[in-house]
């Protein structure tokens, strides 16, 4: 009574009716899904349990529902707002594909794609609202979703605009610059609500510097700005730098989301490759920190308070930009506050999440080949000849990784941390003649050459040993992101179009329906006392529950 | 967008799946993938770029811009403005990325970069806006099909292929048998060199064609299925039949059985074993079997 109280005294008046309150993110995962990973600690464990091993299979389809994104889409009982900064003459490619977190909050979805918003009734999937973001251009890849507070949403639009909804209407609050399109950043990622800051990252793939910043959600404004890589002299982490333009220039992009643990206020949050990605002899001899790290930098601060490089020197655009999952348990006899990662250069990491100290380094794949060895702080060791080559370096992982974006999950009642896992290969070709490099992405075109396997894998945080792996059949591919829950319940998508639900302690599977490629991470949530599963193929929605 | 349709061509050839999962790798590798599309030709509906070239500034401007750049800036930052011995790449610097009209460029050459050893420049503004002008004629991406190439891919020892491919690969291929000619029926060393590492069922002629992936399914009730594999996921598998007609049968864990025969299989398993100079040797040598 008295938090709740508290609770009362210390929010504005306007979020006491509907929206989303500072406890609201701060429960564990539950009834609703408020933000990108459900709660803040990335572990994308549900507590419901009406859905469990033993009525499983009697899960039955609620509802499908497909966004139409762009102007004048309208049309399925909603209006389309349009905003936007450019002149509605540039259509974007790339499809219209669910590739994020759904926020669920009082009954309603809110669906994001690059350009689109939407709501949408979450019991019976129509549309509420839409609107549509006229773009200035941009590398439109995808989508994270969206950032609720109050009743105000938050997206990131890829020409890099922070645009606020009313999650009532759709209308437009105010939107605000994340980065510059001339310097040819991209921003899609979800933002994460702490508190009353919107923690916002973006993209970048020619040579410019990584950015979190923190927006006051009310008025836009910028209360930090925090860059993963050296801006000023003076900065420790300069001396992993040639020097400090190439620190400026230097990438490590915060593209995906992190976690976030409210007793220590850090925000963990992965950092994307160095720049030049390949050809890297412009970056110096150094580590190039903090470049595909996992970093924790304080919400109220915006300073960093640890950082953990899981690639040094990273010559293969293997971001460490997976969302780290915040794990509670013991280790080596004592409690211990964890931070976990299983990295897209297919190493996984157990880390103290207090202090950043390493705890342990396995390989989760079979087939990577890029490092020989781990350093004294247990990281990885680049093998230079397997860079790239003239006449081509078989490289495992190939660009996208052993894993990718796709969110991981674990379980506490399994103890065990689940991960998509891809074996991939591909020849890495030296193209560029220039001795001093090429920019960005540029110098190296790599030719794929196929997987050993793809897999959902289980694995031991605390030895880092693989627990149970269930392979998909066929010769690869990379599997989407997962979801676990109190009922004994692990959902993902596979390569054959199905959603699957395993059993988590041994990847027993206990129920599928065949739905087309899954495209997203399956959430659940909680509706008129009926646990729903939600999970997207492209446009479209899928919601099952039980009757 | 020229990145993801390489990709796509390519991942074809090599046999895998392109389905909406192919969107994933393309999360990473065509993030830039807008930067290589060339430019609409007139008249032409405009494809999306995801960041267009600055419009072409006039001829005369540019010249003189360009012997300004020469005479005074070269010297530091290449005549490429990529950068040289002294001065940075100024072409991904975020004051000439957000310059139009040397109005950004203007304060930094008026005060020079004293800590970094860059002088002052007197320029008029007229001189300036040329200078702008010729620096912002070069390509911003880090992918830039104009960029200079190695001449070939092929830098093996093609005797020491021909040892290797007598060791790992004669047991299944010949080079007067099913790789005769290999090198002659393929004039790029780079494809041929993909395609003997993971040849696929139904690639275009040359190099290491494969025979097509099979399954034998075996019902409950002993009957067995055979033909080319369709698709297998957990839950069904699908054989064709020698006339194409496709039959889905139900799984359920090990019932029925499965087994998959993969022609190349023996090429995925090297995977783990070659080295990279194996592979080029072997690339050497099939080269010349002409």
């Amino acid at each position: 009574m008295k938090s709740l109280l508290a609770a009362f005294l210390a929010l504005p008046a306007f979020l006491a009716a509907q929206g989303v309150d500072a406890n609201m993110l701060l429960k564990p995962l539950g009834d609703a899904w408020p933000v990108y990973s459900g709660d803040y600690s990335g572990r994308r464990y549900s507590s419901l349990t009406q859905l469990n091993q033993s009525n499983v299979k009697n899960l039955t389809l609620a509802w499908v529902g497909r966004v139409a994104a762009n102007a004048g889409a309208g049309g399925r009982g909603g209006n389309t707002i349009v905003g936007g900064e450019g002149t509605g003459e540039v259509v974007a490619g790339g499809g219209n594909t669910i590739k994020g977190a759904v926020l669920q909050v009082n009954g309603v979805l809110y669906v994001a794609t690059p350009d689109n918003a939407w709501a949408i009734d979450a019991r019976d999937g129509h549309e509420l609202w839409h609107y549509f973001w006229k773009t200035r251009g941009a590398t439109h890849i995808g989508n994270r979703g969206m950032g609720i507070y109050g009743n105000w949403l938050f997206v990131e639009t890829p020409d890099n605009y922070l645009v606020s909804l009313d999650a009532r209407t759709g209308k437009e609050r105010w939107h605000k610059t994340i980065a510059n399109f001339e310097e040819q950043y991209f921003s899609t990622t979800a933002p994460i609500v702490v508190g009353n800051h919107v923690l916002v990252g973006t993209g970048n793939d020619l040579d410019e510097p990584g950015v979190l910043q923190s927006f006051d959600p009310e008025s836009g404004a910028v209360q930090w700005k925090f860059y993963s890589v050296p801006m000023q002299a003076g900065d420790p982490a300069l001396s992993s730098w040639k020097n400090l333009d190439a620190a400026r220039h230097g990438g490590g992009q915060m593209w995906v989301p992190g976690s976030y643990d409210p007793d220590t206020h850090l925000y963990i949050v992965g950092t994307g490759n160095p720049s030049p990605a390949y050809t890297s002899v412009s970056r110096g001899e150094g580590d190039n920190l903090y470049t595909c790290s996992i970093i924790a930098i304080n919400v109220d601060t915006g300073k960093l308070v640890w950082h953990y490089q899981t690639s040094p020197h990273d010559t293969h655009d293997s971001d460490s930009a997976q969302t780290p999952v915040l794990v509670d348990g013991t280790f080596n006899g004592r409690p211990r506050k964890m931070v976990v990662t299983a990295s897209r250069n297919g190493y996984y990491f157990t880390l103290d999440r207090l202090t950043g100290e390493h705890l342990v380094t396995s390989k989760y794949s079979d087939s990577v080949n890029w490092a020989k060895g781990l350093d004294a702080n247990g990281a990885p060791k680049r093998d230079p000849a397997k860079d790239f080559d003239i006449g081509g370096a078989l490289v495992s992982p190939a660009n996208s990784g052993i894993t990718n974006w796709q969110p991981p999950a674990y379980s506490p009642d399994t103890g065990l941390f689940y991960v998509p896992q891809n074996d991939n290969y591909a020849m890495y070709y030296l193209t560029e003649t220039d001795p001093r490099g090429a920019m960005g992405l540029g110098g190296k075109e790599e030719t794929s050459v196929g997987s050993a396997g793809s897999y959902l894998t289980a694995i031991d945080p605390k030895t880092g040993k693989i627990a149970w792996r269930h392979r998909y059949p066929g010769n690869g591919g990379s599997p989407n992101g997962l979801l676990t829950t109190a009922g004994k319940l692990l959902f993902g998508g596979d390569l054959g179009g199905n959603i699957v639900a395993y059993d988590p302690a041994n990847g027993k599977i206990l129920w599928h329906s065949h739905i087309g490629q899954v495209s997203n991470a399956p959430e659940t949530y909680m509706l008129d006392g009926h646990q729903y599963l939600l999970v997207a193929s492209g446009d479209t929605l899928f919601a099952f529950t039980l009757y | 967008m020229m990145r993801k349709t390489e990709i796509a061509v390519l991942a074809t050839l090599a046999g895998i799946a392109l389905t909406a999962n192919f969107e994933i790798p393309a999360q990473a590798q065509g993030r830039g993938g807008g930067n290589k599309q060339a430019a609409p030709a007139t008249g032409a509906p405009a494809p999306f770029v995801a960041y267009p070239p600055r419009p072409a500034a006039d001829p005369a401007k540019v010249a003189r811009g360009k012997e300004i750049y020469t005479v005074n800036c070269a010297f530091c930052h290449g005549e490429d403005a990529r950068g040289g011995d002294v001065g940075p790449n100024i072409i991904r610097s975020q004051i000439l990325l957000n310059d139009k009209d040397g109005e950004l460029l203007s304060p930094v050459l008026e005060s020079g970069r004293p800590a970094q050893g860059m002088p002052n420049f007197k320029f008029t503004a007229a001189q300036t806006s040329d200078l702008s002008a010729f620096i912002h004629t070069f390509r911003v991406a880090g992918y830039d099909v104009t960029r200079n190439r190695p001449a070939t891919i092929v830098v093996g020892d093609a005797k020491a292929g021909e040892a290797y491919f007598k060791s790992a690969c004669a047991g299944c291929h010949s080079v007067t048998g099913d790789l005769k000619g290999i090198g002659s029926r393929n004039s790029d060393p780079r494809g041929l060199q993909q395609r003997w590492l993971m040849p696929t069922a139904g690639g275009r002629g040359g190099a290491g064609q494969a025979a097509p992936t099979t399954v034998t399914v075996t019902m409950a009730n002993g009957q067995k299925i055979e033909g080319r594999l369709g698709r297998i996921d957990d839950f069904v598998v699908t054989v064709l039949d020698a006339d194409g007609l496709s039959q889905t049968i139900r799984r359920n864990g090990d019932i029925p059985k499965v087994e998959i025969h993969d022609p190349i299989q023996g090429h995925r398993d090297l995977m783990p074993k070659y080295t990279d100079k194996n592979i080029h040797d072997v690339t050497a040598y099939l080269v010349t079997v002409k």
